[in-house]
């Protein structure tokens, strides 16, 4: 699996083969507050880089989940849907949000690793 | 404007508050444990809410004053026993609500709280219709602190004696380390509960000695959902100018015996609308599944007709799912209508149900 990769609208994401996994980090959830709710794509369909591709909402108010990547969802995390507290608990491990076979592995360039997010999600905490 | 603090402003940030500005103030919207951890601690245990921000509007006078006061509020003013407290409204002659508050008869006259985003306004209104023969202070010398839970009377009982006695929606004054504190037991969770009036310089103390006796700080975000499992209105939300108590659904907060003569403010709109319902109706929703509506969700019926619009949703986290309410025309207002809601574009099912979703714990009759 490759080095975990960071976008700066707070996903993460790892790619094995072509399929990269895709979640949101744990600095999102910090600055979201408790989750309690969760919308995912649907499986087949397309989704474009930096498009919005779900719903997470808090107590507080509902919130886009963008993807880093362009590709067709092979697959959808529906446990997280289920018990949306998961997000919080385990956001860049067992709570993924979803699955994407990539188009276009050039794409995942531009992503920050984990230092450079750090420092990026330091800067802007508000 | 420069941003206003509380008395307990240094308090909330030695406990980690996140803030927000709420009507002004500077408020803790959260601290580090999270709403639903803070929610539910209030529900088990014992909370504690600084709602310094909220108005103290203490008016003095006797049975003229009382006099007065019934030509703008919908209540038996006279045959309200001191130490009493009435839930009320300020309405305009339309009977629109500018306020929603909690009126007490004191020995001295009244003390009335309002909302912080209303309370110059208000004062201004009141000032208007009294004129100058009483004497009103927008009290800023005082803090207000709640404490909200089913252990809050033993911990409170434990540093001011006999609060003990209360019962719901009365007050008193007490004396407690050489200071005078105005407490009613009363709130806005559905819990049992207390309301403090104390001064600001004793304010901090009072609360470090509160948390000492293992109640903690509750910030808005925990009181909002809880206010909301509980079924109650929050101004600027359900109420507003354009709509009235009877649309609110709040027919119980009316005097009965004010009902056939009028003579308050409003009074004849009220009279009317009593006798033909309104058009539009406050009530409890229930999205089917997870789904959060929020505030400004358009309501439709299955013949895709708006019916409606929510004016607060989130997640109860004592009912362990997403709860709302909002306007609803009185055809739609029965429980169990089935309706729909418009999120993100699509929609999705949901149930017109009874309020509170929370059942209330207040104490009636201990004495």
């Amino acid at each position: 699996m490759s080095e975990v990769k960071f976008s700066k609208e707070h996903e993460w994401i790892t790619l094995e083969g072509d399929v990269a996994t895709i979640g949101i980090t744990k600095h999102a959830t910090e600055m979201l507050g408790d989750i309690v709710f969760a919308e995912l794509p649907e499986k087949g369909s397309n989704v474009e880089k930096d498009g919005t591709a779900g719903v997470v909402e808090s107590t507080k108010a509902a919130s886009d989940v963008y993807t880093p990547v362009s590709g067709e969802v092979v697959d959808t995390n529906q446990a997280i849907v289920d018990d949306p507290s998961k997000i919080n608990e385990d956001p860049e491990g067992s709570a993924w949000f979803f699955k994407l076979k990539m188009k276009d592995q050039s794409e995942m360039d531009g992503l920050m690793n984990k230092e450079e997010y750090d420092k990026f999600a330091k800067e802007n905490a508000s | 404007m420069e941003i206003k603090k509380t008395s307990l402003n240094k308090l909330h940030q030695s406990n980690n508050a996140k803030f927000v500005e709420f009507a002004g103030y500077e408020m803790p919207i959260q601290y580090s444990k999270g709403i639903i951890e803070e929610h539910k601690f209030t529900r088990s245990h014992s909370g504690i809410f600084d709602v310094s921000h909220m108005g103290q509007l203490f008016i003095y006078g006797d049975e003229s004053l009382t006099k007065e006061l019934e030509k703008i509020f919908p209540l038996d003013l006279k045959n309200l026993k001191q130490n009493c407290s009435k839930y009320s409204f300020l309405m305009n002659e339309d009977a629109g609500i500018y306020d929603d508050l909690i009126i007490t008869k004191i020995e001295e006259g009244y003390l009335i709280i309002l909302n912080a985003a209303c309370k110059d306004k208000d004062f201004e209104i009141l000032s208007n219709q009294l004129g100058t023969k009483f004497k009103m202070n927008l009290d800023n010398s005082r803090s207000l602190i709640a404490i909200q839970g089913p252990k809050s009377v033993e911990i409170l009982n434990s540093i001011i004696d006999g609060v003990d006695q209360l019962n719901f929606m009365t007050g008193n004054w007490f004396d407690s380390d050489n200071q005078k504190l105005f407490v009613t037991r009363s709130g806005y969770t559905g819990e049992d509960g207390f309301e403090i009036s104390i001064s600001n310089d004793k304010a901090e103390k009072f609360v470090e000695n509160l948390i000492e006796k293992g109640a903690q700080l509750i910030g808005l975000g925990a009181r909002d959902t809880l206010r909301l499992e509980a079924g109650l209105c929050l101004y600027g939300h359900e109420l507003d100018i354009n709509k009235t108590p009877v649309e609110a659904n709040l027919r119980w907060a009316i005097s009965k015996s004010r009902l056939s003569n009028g003579g308050f403010i409003g009074s004849k709109k009220i009279m009317n609308q009593m006798r033909d319902g309104a058009s539009q109706i406050r009530v409890g929703i229930k999205p089917e599944g997870r789904l959060i509506a929020r505030e400004k969700t358009k309501i439709f019926d299955d013949t895709d007709k708006q019916i409606g619009e929510i004016t607060s949703g989130t997640f109860g986290p004592s009912v362990n799912g997403p709860i709302a309410m909002g306007y609803v025309y009185k055809e739609f207002s029965k429980v169990d209508t089935k309706i729909l809601l418009e999120v993100r574009g699509k929609k999705y099912p949901a149930n017109v149900c009874a309020l509170p979703f929370y059942k209330k714990n207040y104490v009636k009759g201990v004495n």
